[in-house]
C-alpha cells in the first residue's frame, strides 16, 4: 500500500533529523540546496520567478512532483525583485539590474562601513545601521542619515529626537520603506505558505533561520574583502571587538526566526574562513572563537546549527570537531570526506561534497559513483546527508535525480 | 638598502616599507630601481603564497602595500618604468558574471610576475574576448567565473576563439569558485587553475618561462 503524504512527512522528519544527531537513520537522507535549478527546469527565467512569487512557486511544486528530497526549502530563494527594486539595494545586481533575464543575482562587494568607523560601530550598532548602513545600502533610505540618536531620548532629549522625524527627506524614506514593506509582506506570505504546501505534499522544511559567521557579518557587506583581510594586519584590535561584538546579533538573527517557524534548524553561511582565504593562526584568531560562540549560542537557544563551509574546510577540521556531540551539522562545499569522517565522526553530522560540476558535464553513472563513494566513506554508522557542494543552479535534471534515488536506495542502513 | 625595502615588504611591515620608498625617493633614487625591488618582493610573496605559508589575506595587503607604494612614486616618474615583460595575457570574467575578486588577485599576480595583463573587466562578451585576442595577440587567455552557469559561457567563449581561427594561438586558462578539471575538459580549456599562483605558473610554462 502507498504511503499517505503524512506518513512520508514523518518518514523524511525522522530521517533528517536522526542523521542531524547522529542517530542512525533507516537511510541517508538527501536533503538538496537549491536556487535556480527549479526554474531552469520548469522553463521559466529568473527574472520572472523574481517578480512573481507564485511562479516561482509553481516551478517549486514541478521540482517536487519529479525529486525526492528529505527536506527542502521552497522558493524563498527567489528574492523579491520589486522590494530590492523600489528601496534600490545597492550590494545585488539582478535580472533587469545588471545581469541577463536568465541569469542568477550576484553579490557585488563594496565598502559600506569605512575603516575608521570601527569604534561608531561597536558603540552603538544600532544607531550605525539606521544612519550609516542603510542609507548605504538602499539608495531610497538616504534619508536616515538625518535619523537622530535614539538613544539620546531621555528627559528633554526626545525634543531633538521626536522632531528629526518631521525632515522631509526622513518622511520621504519611512513612506518607500513602507511602501517597499507592503510588497515584502506578500513574498513573506508567500513562502510561510509553501512551507504548508510542501508539509501537505509530504517534505519537511529545511530552512528556519539564515544567519552568517560573525567575522563574515563584518567581511561581507561592511568591510569588503579587501577591507577586512587589511585590518586583520592595519587594526585587529578593533577588528576583533567588532567580531565580538557581532556575536549574540549573529546568534538572535538566526535563533529568532528559526524558533518563531517553527523549524529549529539555524543555517550558517561560512564564506571566508576557508583554506586559501587565510591562514590557520588567523582562522584561530579571528575566525573560529567567533564561530564557535554562535554555534553555542544557537544550540543553547534551541536550535540545530547547519554550518555551510563554502570552499576547502579540511585544514580546519581540526578547529571546527571543538563542539558538543550531536548538535551541528557540517555542510561541505570541497573536504577531504575520509579526514572529515575520521576527525568529526561521533561529533558532528557531514553533509555534502558531490560536486556541481559533475552534474552539469558527468553522466549518470559518474554522479552514482560518486554519491557511492561519498556514502561508503562519509555514512558509516550514521551522521551524513547526501547534498551537492554548492547551491544547484544548472544541472542535467537526469544526474540530480540520480542523486536522490541512488542515495535513497544504496544508502539504506541494515 | 635594496635588501631592507624587499625584505620588509615580503614581511608585510607597511610603515617601515614606506619610510624606506620616501627615504629613497629623498636621496632622489632612480624610480626604476625602487619599484624593481617591489616587484622582487611581491615574487617572494607569490612564491610563499605557492607555498603555503602566505594566504590570500596577505595577497590582498601586499595589493594594498603596492598601491601606496605607487602613490608615493607616481609623480616622480616620466613615463612608466619599461619593464621586460614575458607574454601577454588577456584575462576577463565571463558573460553573466560579474565576480571580480579572484580575478582581480589573478591580474595582480601575473602583472606582478611580469606579464602584460589586459584586464577585460567582469561580464564580458563572448565577442569581446575574440575581439582582444585579435588585438592584443596574447599568447595565454584567461577565464574567469564563480557560478555555474559559466561553464556553458566558457564553452561558448572558447567556441567562439575556435570559429574566429584563433583557438591554436593562444592557452586558454579557467578559474573561480565552481571550477575544477571536469569542467576544463567540459568547456575545452587548456587548464584549470586553482589560484593565483597556479595562473602564473601555467603563464610561465605557455610561454617558456622559468
Amino acid at each position: 500500500m502507498a504511503k499517505s503524504v503524512e506518513q512520508l512527512y514523518e518518514e523524511r522528519l525522522t530521517r533528517s533529523l536522526d542523521a542531524m544527531h547522529l542517530r542512525v537513520p533507516d537511510c541517508v537522507p538527501v536533503i538538496p540546496i537549491i536556487q535556480a535549478f527549479p526554474m531552469y527546469y520548469a522553463g521559466i527565467t529568473i527574472q520572472e520567478s523574481m517578480e512573481d512569487i507564485s511562479k516561482a512557486a509553481e516551478a517549486w511544486d514541478k521540482f517536487l512532483a519529479d525529486f525526492d528530497p528529505d527536506m527542502t526549502q521552497g522558493p524563498l530563494l527567489s528574492l523579491p525583485a520589486r522590494v530590492m527594486d523600489r528601496l534600490d539595494l545597492r550590494w545585488f545586481r539582478w535580472p533587469g539590474h545588471g545581469v541577463p533575464a536568465n541569469r542568477m543575482y550576484q553579490f557585488v562587494e563594496g565598502e559600506f562601513m569605512k575603516a575608521d568607523e570601527y569604534d561608531e560601530f561597536v558603540f552603538d550598532p544600532t544607531h550605525f545601521m539606521l544612519t550609516k548602513w542603510l542609507p548605504r545600502s538602499l539608495g531610497a533610505l538616504k534619508g536616515f542619515e538625518r535619523l537622530p540618536l535614539i538613544r539620546d531620548t531621555m528627559w528633554f532629549g526626545w525634543f531633538t529626537v521626536v522632531g528629526a522625524f518631521g525632515l522631509p527627506e526622513v518622511r520621504q524614506a519611512f513612506e518607500s520603506l513602507m511602501e517597499a514593506a507592503e510588497d515584502l509582506a506578500k513574498y513573506n506570505q508567500a513562502c510561510a505558505d509553501y512551507v504548508e504546501k510542501m508539509k501537505n505534499k509530504g517534505f519537511p522544511s529545511s530552512y528556519g533561520g539564515f544567519s552568517w559567521a560573525p567575522f563574515d557579518l563584518i567581511g561581507d557587506t561592511l568591510r569588503g574583502s579587501v577591507g577586512i583581510m587589511t585590518d586583520m594586519f592595519r587594526q585587529p584590535d578593533k577588528l576583533l571587538k567588532a567580531i565580538e561584538k557581532m556575536v549574540p546579533i549573529s546568534v538572535e538573527m538566526g535563533v529568532g526566526p528559526a524558533l518563531a517557524s517553527g523549524i529549529p534548524l539555524v543555517w550558517i553561511w561560512l564564506h571566508k574562513g576557508c583554506a586559501g582565504f587565510m591562514s590557520d593562526e588567523q582562522f584561530a584568531k579571528f575566525y573560529w572563537p567567533s564561530l564557535k560562540a554562535q554555534i553555542m549560542g544557537c544550540i543553547e537557544g534551541g536550535t540545530t546549527p547547519v554550518v555551510y563551509c563554502e570552499g576547502d574546510y579540511t585544514p580546519r577540521l581540526k578547529h571546527i570537531k571543538d563542539v558538543p556531540a550531536g548538535k551541528v551539522v557540517y555542510h561541505f562545499e570541497r573536504v577531504d570526506m575520509a579526514q572529515a569522517k575520521q576527525v568529526l565522526g561521533g561529533t558532528a553530522c557531514i553533509m555534502g561534497g558531490l560536486p556541481n560540476s559533475l552534474l552539469v558535464s558527468g553522466t549518470t553513472e559518474e554522479v552514482k559513483e560518486y554519491c557511492k563513494g561519498l556514502i561508503d566513506v562519509a555514512a558509516r554508522d550514521g551522521g551524513y546527508i547526501m547534498a551537492t557542494g554548492a547551491l544547484v543552479d544548472e544541472a542535467k535534471p537526469e544526474n540530480l535525480k540520480v542523486m536522490f534515488d541512488f542515495t535513497h536506495e544504496y544508502g539504506v542502513y541494515k | 638598502m635594496a635588501e631592507d625595502l624587499v625584505q620588509a615588504f615580503v614581511d608585510l611591515k607597511e610603515n617601515e616599507v614606506l619610510r624606506i620608498v620616501q627615504e629613497r625617493l629623498d636621496a632622489n633614487e632612480d624610480t626604476f630601481a625602487i619599484m624593481s625591488d617591489a616587484r622582487s618582493a611581491l615574487a617572494i610573496i607569490g612564491n610563499r603564497f605557492h607555498e603555503g605559508e602566505y594566504f590570500i589575506s596577505e595577497l590582498i595587503y601586499s595589493g594594498v602595500i603596492m598601491t601606496r607604494i605607487s602613490e608615493l612614486i607616481k609623480p616622480r616618474l616620466s613615463k612608466a618604468p619599461d619593464v621586460k615583460r614575458h607574454g601577454k595575457v588577456v584575462i576577463g570574467t565571463v558573460a553573466g558574471d560579474i565576480h571580480d575578486i579572484g580575478k582581480d588577485i589573478v591580474v595582480f599576480m601575473l602583472d606582478s610576475h611580469g606579464f602584460e595583463v589586459h584586464d577585460l573587466g567582469v561580464d564580458v562578451a563572448v565577442e569581446r574576448f575574440v575581439e582582444a585576442i585579435r588585438e592584443v595577440k596574447p599568447e595565454v587567455v584567461g577565464l574567469s567565473g564563480f557560478l555555474t552557469f559559466t561553464y556553458d559561457v566558457m564553452k561558448e567563449t572558447i567556441g567562439a576563439i575556435k570559429e574566429a581561427g584563433l583557438r591554436d594561438q593562444v592557452k586558454i586558462m579557467i578559474g573561480g569558485g565552481q571550477m575544477d578539471d571536469r569542467v576544463k575538459d567540459y568547456a575545452g580549456a587548456d587548464a584549470y587553475g586553482l589560484d593565483a599562483m597556479a595562473a602564473v605558473s601555467l603563464a610561465k610554462k605557455w610561454v617558456g618561462v622559468e
